[in-house]
């Protein structure tokens, strides 16, 4: 079963990777998109890990909820409240339970995710953080060896990207010529998705 | 780049423009630029925001007869919904609140979610998008027309129109009206270099330019080797008339993107008037200079807005802000 504890330190391992390879998603960004997706949620996720520091909300679903107000009053742009949606949405679904289990983060992830698509009017396909959501999603069932299975069809998710055309957020203006890159999105998606494998791969 | 760090670039910039007009309240901390006498009573208020980066919109543009607030965000990034909230509640004087939206995604989504968070605290709320480039081809498949140079018309149309008592609904419709009869188009000389980066974000090798760019260093959707003032001139003012072509009079903007000089901007403007003349255009008004700008882009954009008689009133109206003022 995974606790509040769990939630934080997948949170805050998120914050470590985003912290890792917040310029390396400026860059993809810089490619096909304005150059600030990187620092944008490294400034978000800092003030996640100064919230989770400060603050120790009692069940999995509180955590998500703080963490993803964070997001929505630090980030901008779409991350802001696509990220912020996400982890609200998921939280909000996990309700007052003090533990949850695999099965039940899954179902929750999956109703997050659904959120995301709807406020961005988004499908997959569209060359968006939705190519490494929802496949992750998909993998996961009522292991907690899932979370692994998510990591790679998020990474699967993020390469199948390079071709696309992009047809939603600020790499549409471009057209055709937005193909032949990868989407920060869909990178930054998956570092999410890879933190949630690591954490629970670490808690063994 | 003449900074400190990128990550102080706003807050620096906010202080500074605290300290050279003590006519507008900066609220460095929250990020909300406010008039001073705001909120005025009676009075619909206009709330703007959006990426910094662009300068003087939209902070500059804060004053009587223009915006009542503005919410800066980070370089090139949308504010957050405690910004435009704040602004909402600092400048409604009981007659309602008017959110300027540029369409980009974020915009859309941190204005979306502040609007729900206004109206639940009893705020009167409506919101215009302003979606006038284009080189962005509109349809279901994309994020749809970026909002650019039309946004001065409508945050100064809309602006007089509010400080002359006119309601809400009235002022909603003549933004939306301001935004529907105008058009952009823009061309980039050079890429643009954010802060965060520190290196351009496309590379454009000198002697090169890039068609319909936007004004965050989206790269546009073509490139060509060098044109003249005269042929860019045709071609922007073409794609402009071709996409809307006017029935009555028009306002011209003939707007720089931070690195072009005036000299330059005016030697365009003299071509971007013959080529409207020789297609039958009547100009009303021109303006000329940097008002919609990207950063250390060089190159320029066209808006022209058709306007008729009470619009052009609105327009001729005492406006007192940094970056744009007039009559009175």
């Amino acid at each position: 079963m995974l606790d509040a504890e769990f939630f934080r330190r997948w949170l805050l391992l998120s914050a470590d990777l985003i912290d890792r390879d917040a310029a390396h998603l400026t860059e993809l960004d810089s490619a096909i998109g304005d150059a600030d997706h990187g620092s944008n949620l490294q400034r978000g996720f800092t003030a996640v890990r100064t919230a989770l520091e400060q603050e120790s909300p009692a069940t999995p679903g509180a955590v998500l909820m703080l963490a993803g107000r964070r997001l929505i009053s630090t980030v901008g742009g779409a991350s802001g409240p696509l990220y912020g949606t996400l982890l609200r949405r998921t939280g909000k679904e996990l309700g007052e339970s003090t533990e949850v289990s695999p099965g039940e983060l899954g179902e929750a992830l999956r109703a997050g995710v659904a959120a995301v698509a709807q406020l961005g009017g988004a499908k997959a396909g569209d060359k968006t953080m939705l190519d490494s959501l929802e496949p992750a999603v998909a993998a996961l069932d009522d292991s907690s060896a899932s979370f692994g299975a998510a990591r790679e069809a998020a990474a699967k998710g993020t390469l199948a990207t390079v071709p696309l055309v992009a047809r939603k957020g600020r790499a549409s203006y471009l057209g055709e010529r937005s193909a032949g890159h990868e989407d920060p999105g869909a990178a930054s998606s998956a570092l999410i998705i890879a933190a949630l494998a690591d954490t629970s791969e670490a808690t063994k | 780049m003449l900074i400190n760090a990128p990550e102080t670039v706003v807050a620096d910039a906010l202080r500074g423009m605290a300290a050279a007009h003590p006519e507008l309240n900066v609220d460095v901390e929250n990020r909300v630029i406010v008039r001073r006498d705001a909120p005025v009573a009676g009075q619909v208020g206009l709330v703007s925001g959006g990426g910094s980066g662009h300068e003087p919109l939209h902070g500059g543009f804060v004053g009587p007869g223009m915006l009542s607030a503005a919410c800066p965000g980070e370089v090139f990034t949308s504010p957050v919904p405690d910004q435009m909230l704040r602004a909402a509640t600092a400048v409604d004087g009981g007659a309602g609140v008017l959110f300027i939206v540029k369409n980009y995604t974020g915009d859309v989504l941190n204005f979306d979610m502040a609007a729900e968070l206004a109206e639940d605290e009893g705020i009167r709320l409506a919101k215009v998008l302003v979606n006038d480039d284009v080189a962005v081809i509109d349809s279901l498949f994309t994020a749809g027309r970026r909002g650019t140079g039309a946004t001065l018309f409508v945050e100064k149309i809309a602006g007089a129109a509010a400080e002359a008592g006119a309601p809400l609904d009235r002022v909603e419709a003549i933004a939306r009206q301001v935004n529907e009869n105008s058009r952009s188009f823009g061309v980039a000389l050079s890429s643009v270099t954010t802060p965060a980066k520190g290196t351009p974000t496309f590379d454009l090798p000198s002697g090169e330019l890039e068609l319909g760019i936007g004004i965050h260093g989206e790269p546009g959707r073509e490139r060509r080797s060098t044109m003249t003032s005269r042929e860019i001139a045709d071609f922007a003012v073409d794609a402009v008339l071709e996409d809307r072509p006017p029935t009555g009079p028009v306002l011209v903007l003939v707007n720089g993107m931070g690195a072009t000089p005036l000299l330059e901007l005016y030697g365009f403007n003299a071509e971007v008037q013959r080529v409207l003349t020789q297609r039958g255009v009547t100009v009303a008004r021109t303006l000329v200079g940097n008002y919609v700008t990207s950063l250390d882009m060089a190159g320029c954009s066209v808006t022209i807005c058709q306007a008729d008689e009470e619009l052009l009133r609105w327009w001729d109206a005492p406006v007192q802000t940094p970056g744009l003022r007039w009559g009175r």
